[in-house]
């Protein structure tokens, strides 16, 4: 399969790649580890006149923390998230969802921006970012600006990203007192995109109440979802199986699964519910609590 | 509009002027005429057409010959040493891991980077390092063996028995 024609422009710099971003406006697409786009331009449903590929660009690829918040650089490699030591410290769930993501090829080009970038909610980043409460930088022509993930998924394949921004840089606060987090989706084989998929990061203070709570989901809604009632569930006291229960029955009701080859809008609606309750489990064993 | 790229592959420089949709896999099979690595799928799922770029193992199906300019491509045709064969290719050949032989050439570079990370991974290790590359025919355990042959070989520890599996 061989895409349509277009032109491949490879800047050096950020400001050259916004000029081309802003001379082709809706016809360039950037490129970061291709993994989603090339193949949608060999079906051609995707047929950008230009492809601009930031892999040169220095600066996108780094992580790192600075005065209590963690920064993954945009073009970060799936790969290079799977083995940092400094994530597995605070964000084990990062460890959790890359593994589950395709195979080592793929996450050898795939990175984080293009993950979220793709607006695609059977991808797997996005849920992770929802519980992790993460700022997504986007920079344009005026500089940068910081959008909060809860205003960053649209619609289908759409994002806040302006044509004419790219997405620098991701922010991630690193939690303070007794945190844990997980994050799991089922699917069919290795490598497969979720039949649904949960993340969890629940903080919790001395007296075990619960302080802040964060839960998405994956592949089951139009968009990648919160699960703003579930976490509510949990907050504001200790966190029991009663209200596990009922944080995993809110998000059951609250997504909106299509039935398809993964599995049919009930089974779904199950699975989220059973995943819910196992991420809560797993992220309280990683907060210290059981 | 043709770009002009210049690429090592197997240590040998190569210029050529292309069309940015060219495909990697295109440029290594037919413009180079290196067609030990294969197109199974075309969809970045089975892992044939794997070559390492920079060291790193990649589909070369999902990549355009654009990316790689700059920089060094190793094929299978690059694995040979003075006439000799890799650790891996002896692996291969000793433990019975290829039938068809299609997957192969894939699989070899897949753990060639494996390896590489990790020179004395478990059973489970490899199965995992391997799950981007699709067998259709031997199976995996003899593949898994292969592997784990090489690893001893390139640690300077004497290879398992060689008895190959048939399950
Ligand atoms: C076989 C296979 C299996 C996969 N399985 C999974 C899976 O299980 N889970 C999962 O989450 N993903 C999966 N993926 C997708 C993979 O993780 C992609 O790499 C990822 O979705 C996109 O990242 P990318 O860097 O490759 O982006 P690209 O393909 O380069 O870009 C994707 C889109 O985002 C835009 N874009 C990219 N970077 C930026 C940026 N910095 N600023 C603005 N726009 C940008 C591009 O223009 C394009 O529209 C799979 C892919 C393959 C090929
Ligand atoms: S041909 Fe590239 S992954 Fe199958
Ligand atoms: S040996 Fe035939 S596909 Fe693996």
């Amino acid at each position: 399969m061989i895409a349509q024609s277009f032109n491949y422009e490879a800047p050096d710099t950020l400001a050259k790649a916004i000029a081309l971003l802003q001379k082709y406006g809706d016809e360039a697409k950037i490129l970061s580890g291709g993994h989603s786009l090339i193949p949608m331009m060999k079906l051609r449903f995707a047929t950008p006149e230009c492809l601009i590929d930031i892999n040169d660009i220095p600066g996108l690829s780094h992580i790192k923390e600075e005065g209590g918040v963690l920064k993954i650089g945009a073009l970060t490699r799936e790969a290079e998230v799977e083995h940092s030591d400094l994530l597995k410290k605070h964000f084990p769930i990062f460890g959790d969802v890359t593994k589950l993501i395709a195979d080592p090829q793929v996450r050898n080009r795939g990175t984080l921006g293009g993950n979220l970038a793709h607006g695609d909610a059977a991808n797997d980043h996005p849920a992770v970012m929802l519980a992790l409460n993460a700022t997504v930088i986007a920079t344009g022509p005026d500089g940068e600006r910081a959008i909060p993930i809860d205003e960053f998924f649209f619609g289908f394949y759409m994002t806040a990203l302006q044509p004419d921004e790219i997405l620098t840089e991701i922010q991630i606060p690193i939690p303070e007192g007794n945190t844990g987090n997980a994050y799991h989706k089922l699917e069919r084989k290795v490598g497969d995109y979720a039949t649904a998929g949960v993340a969890v990061q629940l903080t919790l203070d001395q007296s075990g109440n619960c302080t802040a709570a964060g839960i998405g989901l994956t592949n089951v809604n139009p968009t990648p979802l919160r699960a703003a009632r579930s976490e509510q569930a949990l907050l504001g006291k200790p966190i029991t199986e009663a209200s596990i229960a009922e944080a995993a029955q809110y998000a059951s009701e609250d997504c909106s699964p299509s039935s398809d080859l993964r599995g049919s809008e009930e089974y779904k609606r199950a699975m989220v519910a059973v995943l819910v309750k196992r991420m809560i489990h797993k992220a309280l064993e990683r907060a210290g609590v059981k | 509009m043709l770009k002009q790229i210049t690429v090592t592959v197997n240590g040998a420089q190569h210029t050529a002027e292309v069309e940015p949709r060219l495909l990697l896999v295109h440029l290594i099979r037919e413009v180079l005429n290196l067609t030990g690595t294969h197109i199974g799928c075309d969809t970045s799922s089975c892992g044939a057409c794997t070559i390492l770029l920079d060291g790193k193992s990649v589909k070369s199906c999902t990549i355009l010959a654009v990316q790689a300019n700059g920089k060094s491509v190793t094929t299978i045709e690059g694995m040979i040493q003075n006439g000799e064969l890799h650790p891996l290719q002896e692996g291969f050949k000793e433990n019975h891991a290829l039938q068809c032989g299609f997957c192969t050439p894939g699989m070899i570079m897949r753990a060639t980077e494996l390896l590489a990370n990790n020179p004395n991974p478990t059973e489970e290790e490899i199965r995992w390092g391997i799950s981007g590359n699709l067998c259709r025919c031997t199976g995996y355990n003899n593949i898994v063996k292969a592997i784990e042959y090489a690893g001893a070989k390139m640690r300077g520890e004497e290879p398992a028995s060689t008895e190959p599996q048939f399950v």
